[in-house]
């Protein structure tokens, strides 16, 4: 089904691309020696290159040229054998040296997709333009001084890949899907940790609007919105301002916009009469970028199993469900831990379990998977126990909830509290047969038809056994005492 | 080729270069003459050749991703000719 | 006189003991003074810490593991960064700036053990043919026309290390060369320049103009002299990614090397353009001297030649517009107060840039921006490869190529064209080199008829400079070029 904004004049559909800045995890610069470490002193992580100083020269860090190439890998987009640095031109006080080295005609990643998944459990391809490499700038800080801004150049020259998709998204649902999507593969992959809120990865969100059918009407870009949440929030707000607009009569005008999120509108960030030109050309201080082949069939060879292939993997090696599947996926560690709980044990109950009670436990204590009391192993022996029927599913629930409290394993808490699974025939005869002389009202009923009764009486032996009763043997019994 | 006022403003605020009306004239009159001589370069035919980016046809040397540089912040201040501790400044801007 | 030694000699006489390095540089320091503030060649004199490297040097030499150059009175372009020592581009932006680090260039001259007496005087940032645009004051020439007292322009850009080094008060000194800068000034006033291939000096250190085309390169009074400072200045350097790894031969075993058979290219195309009969007749003579030492010579055709100069005034300005964008009142250098971040911009822009500074700035900016970019800096890189390709099509019939290094002899300070165009043409015969990036040697030939020097240049093969200096000591040889300027130490200025 289409998302679309009723305006006045009708249905108006949206139209968004987006282009995110994911910082790359590398320890040093694009272009310098200096540390990307973040929360430095000021201007400590400054070399003289990154400060623009007369005669600096860039030299380019290979494992940022890898990551980029794994990214484009991730991506399943096609890899640039030949790239190309260009400068940037422009004026700004975070700029030192008065342009951004990026790759503008010649990016090391072109084109390809990100598949994304909807609530309502379609999916859908989004594709992806290119991804290049380019230079962050430097911080500025303006409330320490009434006159003056101040200036920390720590981040300047820290590499950054720009990637740009295509304007395939046409809901605000869609663009959280992609984002998160994007976050995800870019953490398996280890290229970027997605942390938005220390701003190592950061949308400009292209939004348009135009009536079923017709095509693309002018677009506006709102600049650095730090937040899946207001990603979510901008596009209704800034493509409702633009029916607005169209359907007054107006024009709307191609510009950059910033989202303010406490009055929930966007502005104007640059006046008209400044009109940017940049003034691209190759950067005389660089050559050609050129990489082998074979060198990136390396990295690809090396490149971790990705959530879409471990989520199609995950069904089909351990038969567990699509859904179960996507949310162990989700995340690399919890992806590990599951896999280490289920090797050679019942997928389906590892993941039952995993879904159920243990995130449940884990979100009660608002702890991470890293931070989990109960490891992989634990978790594991106990699913043994229940295997071997040394304890039954019902008192498995208590045997988790005391290794979470006390991290002990499932066979000391077993051994401690005495819930061994009772699979004693003579025990379990014995009280079976006590119910029956006790309920002898009940088992009238139950003979005259009422087969319903069965599970009382199956209840009433499991509470004569404080629940540790075999279950299979209760119903055998029962069934051969009602039933014979 | 003449120049028009109005580029010649333009180009000067893309380079940051306050000129008065004087100084602008007189560049634009030069400018003007130079694209004039410069002009001689259209009856070379570039069909299909390429362009020349660097005189030597090698591949861009990679550095190793090591820390190298940095925590020499009082190297880096000191010229600045303003600075508020360990920042440098400039007139406040308003975003 | 210690001030009359060449490198070459005076390497031998320090290792013979004849004298002290403190002797050799307090001589020159001595004379430098003197001079100076009449020629203005140096923007800095470095006296004291000449001094204390002099005494370090004679320690060395004294424990005989001293290098080559230990002792050996230098003079380096106020463009490249000297750590702790002020280094000003001769611009008023970079007036006060002390560089906390040291250009690869003059760091590999102090291994070698060079004394550096001071920091010479140039057009400012490079940008000039007559060291005309100097905010430290323009340099005179050492030379004059024989009875005619009118100061003369040393040439450009590297005008200060060229009257120095001409002078006798450096015994070599560093240039820099982007369009001819250091040949057209060593043709003016009478000394050996080279100008290496683009890639064989690093650029590291050393305040950018153009970074496709700038180079550095020694200024010394003899092809040996330039051969033993280019062994020390070249070689890789991995902070600057356009570095050679080309291994560094021994350019000074190139000195005798014989120049039998060598196939010898004169270009048709620099037969016209303002060439004066003078400068005709000199490169006729130079011809017959490589022909008498055994070299094969013949016409060659660099076709697009005329069109480098016009080639050579986009990219150049186009290259500094942004090269010369962090000269921004931020970090270093100059800044005039301004009410916002932009007028502060254009305040000290304005006031920090000379003239042909900002005119090249702006004409850089024009080319490349939204709309011209195709027409002119696409074209011109276009046009740049077909200027390569002429080089490389010639050295297929040729091993190196022998044409005049400027049009013309000096002019005069006050002579000055006002048309930029017509100043621009002083390096008609020195951009293509720099545009496909060989190398080239300008060697003093004569002096003309006014008393003036006139400088040969030849052009190699990239990564070929043994083949300049084999062919250019056997120039020097048959031109035994002795005459001196009227101003040099030792002469009351």
């Amino acid at each position: 089904m289409t998302w679309t904004i009723e305006g006045s004049t009708g249905a108006w559909e949206i139209v968004v691309g987006l282009e995110v800045h994911a910082q790359v995890i590398s320890k040093a610069k694009l272009f310098s020696g200096a540390s990307t470490l973040f929360g430095g002193e000021p201007n400590s992580q400054v070399s003289l290159v990154d400060a623009g100083f007369p005669g600096m020269l860039p030299v380019i860090n290979h494992e940022c040229v890898a990551q980029a190439v794994r990214t484009g890998l991730g991506l399943k987009a096609q890899i640039n054998l030949m790239s190309r640095f260009d400068r940037k031109n422009y004026f700004y006080a975070d700029l030192p040296t008065g342009y951004q080295i990026s790759q503008f005609v010649h990016p090391i990643v072109g084109e390809g997709k990100i598949e994304i998944e909807l609530a309502d459990g379609t999916t859908r391809e989004i594709g992806i333009t290119r991804l290049h490499l380019e230079q962050d700038a430097g911080k500025l800080m303006h409330d320490q001084d009434p006159t003056r801004s101040f200036v920390d150049l720590n981040r300047a020259g820290v590499a950054l890949m720009e990637i740009v998709s295509e304007p395939d998204i046409r809901s605000p649902e869609e663009a959280g899907a992609y984002l998160r999507k994007l976050r995800q593969i870019l953490r398996y992959l280890g290229t970027c940790d997605g942390n938005m809120e220390e701003g190592s990865m950061r949308a400009d969100v292209n939004v348009s609007v135009r009536k079923t059918g017709e095509a693309f009407r002018t677009r506006c870009e709102i600049k650095n919105v730090n937040s899946i949440r207001f990603v979510t929030q901008v596009i209704p707000i800034e493509a409702m301002r633009q029916i607005e607009i169209w359907e007054s009569g107006g024009e709307v005008d191609q510009e950059t916009r910033l989202f303010d999120p406490g009055k929930g509108e966007t502005r104007s960030l640059r006046s008209k009469e400044d009109a940017h030109d940049y003034r691209y050309f190759p950067d005389p201080d660089l050559l050609p970028l050129v990489i082998e082949r074979s060198w990136v069939d390396e990295l690809a060879a090396a490149l971790p199993e990705l959530p879409d292939e471990k989520r199609a993997r995950f069904q089909t090696e351990y038969g567990i469900t699509a859904y179960d599947a996507g949310v162990l996926v989700a995340e690399q560690a919890t992806a590990d831990f599951y896999e280490a709980v289920a090797k050679g044990r019942d997928g389906r109950s590892a993941a039952a379990w995993m879904t159920g009670d243990f995130f449940a436990a884990l979100n009660r204590m608002s702890r991470g998977i890293e931070e989990s009391p109960v490891s992989a192993d634990a978790l594991g022996g106990m699913l043994d126990m229940i295997a071997d029927g040394t304890i039954n599913g019902k008192i498995a629930k208590e045997v988790l909830e005391t290794m979470f409290e006390t991290g002990e394993s499932a066979s000391d808490v077993v051994e401690r509290k005495g819930l061994r699974q009772v699979t004693d025939t003579g025990a379990i005869e014995t009280a079976a047969d006590e119910i029956i002389a006790k309920h002898a009202d009940k088992v009238a009923e139950y003979k005259s038809g009422k087969d319903k009764l069965f599970g009382f009486f199956v209840g009433q032996v499991m509470k004569a056994t404080a629940g540790k009763a075999n279950p299979a043997m209760v119903n055998e019994i029962l069934k051969a005492r009602l039933d014979g | 080729m003449a120049l028009d006022p109005a580029t010649a403003r333009r180009v000067a605020k893309l380079a940051r270069i306050g000129l008065n009306d004087q100084e602008l004239e007189t560049v634009r009159v030069q400018m003007g003459s130079i694209l004039d001589w410069i002009g001689m370069l259209d009856e070379v035919d570039v069909e299909n050749v390429p362009p020349m980016t660097g005189t030597e046809h090698v591949t861009l040397r990679q550095r190793e991703d090591v820390v190298t540089d940095g925590g020499r912040a009082e190297d880096i201040l000191s010229n600045a000719p303003d600075r508020a501790g360990a920042f440098f400044t400039v007139p406040k801007v308003v975003e | 006189m210690l001030t009359d030694l060449t490198i070459t000699t005076a390497i031998d006489g320090l290792r013979r003991r004849d004298f002290s390095a403190s002797e050799l540089v307090s001589a020159h320091i001595g004379a430098a003074e003197a001079l100076n503030p009449r020629l203005n060649a140096y923007i800095t004199i470095t006296s004291e810490s000449a001094g204390a490297a002099a005494r370090s040097a004679d320690e060395a030499l004294a424990k005989g593991d001293a290098p080559l150059l230990t002792g050996i009175p230098l003079g380096i372009k106020d463009l490249f960064c000297t750590a702790g020592i002020r280094t000003t581009a001769a611009s008023r932006i970079l007036s006060d700036f002390v560089p906390p680090y040291e250009s690869t260039v003059t760091q590999k001259l102090l291994h070698a053990g060079g004394v550096f007496l001071g920091k010479t005087n140039l057009d400012e940032f490079a940008m000039g043919s007559g060291n005309l645009t100097s905010f430290f004051g323009t340099v005179e020439s050492p030379w004059h026309r024989t009875g005619d007292a009118t100061p003369l322009v040393p040439g450009g850009s590297s005008g200060g290390s060229a009257a120095a080094v001409a002078a006798h008060i450096a015994m070599g000194a560093t240039g820099t060369d982007t369009g001819g800068s250091i040949r057209q000034p060593a043709a003016y006033c009478g000394i050996v320049g080279l100008k290496p291939t683009y890639g064989r000096c690093s650029r590291w250190g050393t305040i950018g103009f153009a970074s496709s085309l700038d180079q550095a390169g020694p200024m010394t009074r003899s092809v040996e002299d330039a051969a033993i400072m280019l062994g020390a200045m070249a070689g890789f350097d991995p902070r600057d990614s356009t570095s050679s790894e080309q291994p560094v031969p021994d350019f000074r075993a190139a000195v005798n090397r014989s120049v039998k058979g060598l196939r010898v290219g004169i270009p048709k195309e620099y037969r016209s353009e303002g060439l004066s009969e003078e400068m005709q007749a000199v490169w006729e003579k130079g011809i017959q001297w490589l022909k008498d030492a055994g070299c094969e010579v013949s016409d060659v055709s660099l076709p697009h030649t005329e069109y480098g100069l016009a080639t050579y005034y986009i990219i150049a300005p186009a290259e500094c517009s942004s090269n010369l964008a962090r000269y921004d009142g931020v970090r270093f250098g100059l800044r005039v107060p301004g009410d916002s971040l932009d007028e502060m911009y254009e305040k000290t822009r304005h006031d920090g840039f000379g003239e042909e500074v900002r005119r090249r700035i702006l004409m850089g900016t024009y080319v490349l921006s939204a709309g011209y970019y195709d027409a002119y800096y696409l074209k011109a890189q276009k046009i740049r490869t077909l200027i390569c390709r002429d080089f490389i099509n010639a050295f297929e019939e040729v091993d190196v190529l022998l044409t005049p290094t400027a049009p013309t002899t000096a002019f005069g300070i006050n002579e000055k064209p006002d048309d930029p165009v017509q100043m621009y043409l002083n390096d008609i015969f020195t951009v293509p080199a720099s545009m496909a990036g060989v190398p080239a040697m300008s060697v003093p030939a004569a002096l003309n008829a006014e008393g003036l020097p006139l400088g040969l240049q030849l052009i190699g093969r990239h990564f070929d400079e043994e083949t300049l200096i084999a062919a250019g000591s056997v120039l020097e040889k048959a031109a035994g070029f002795t005459a001196r300027p009227d101003i040099h130490a030792g002469v009351a200025a």
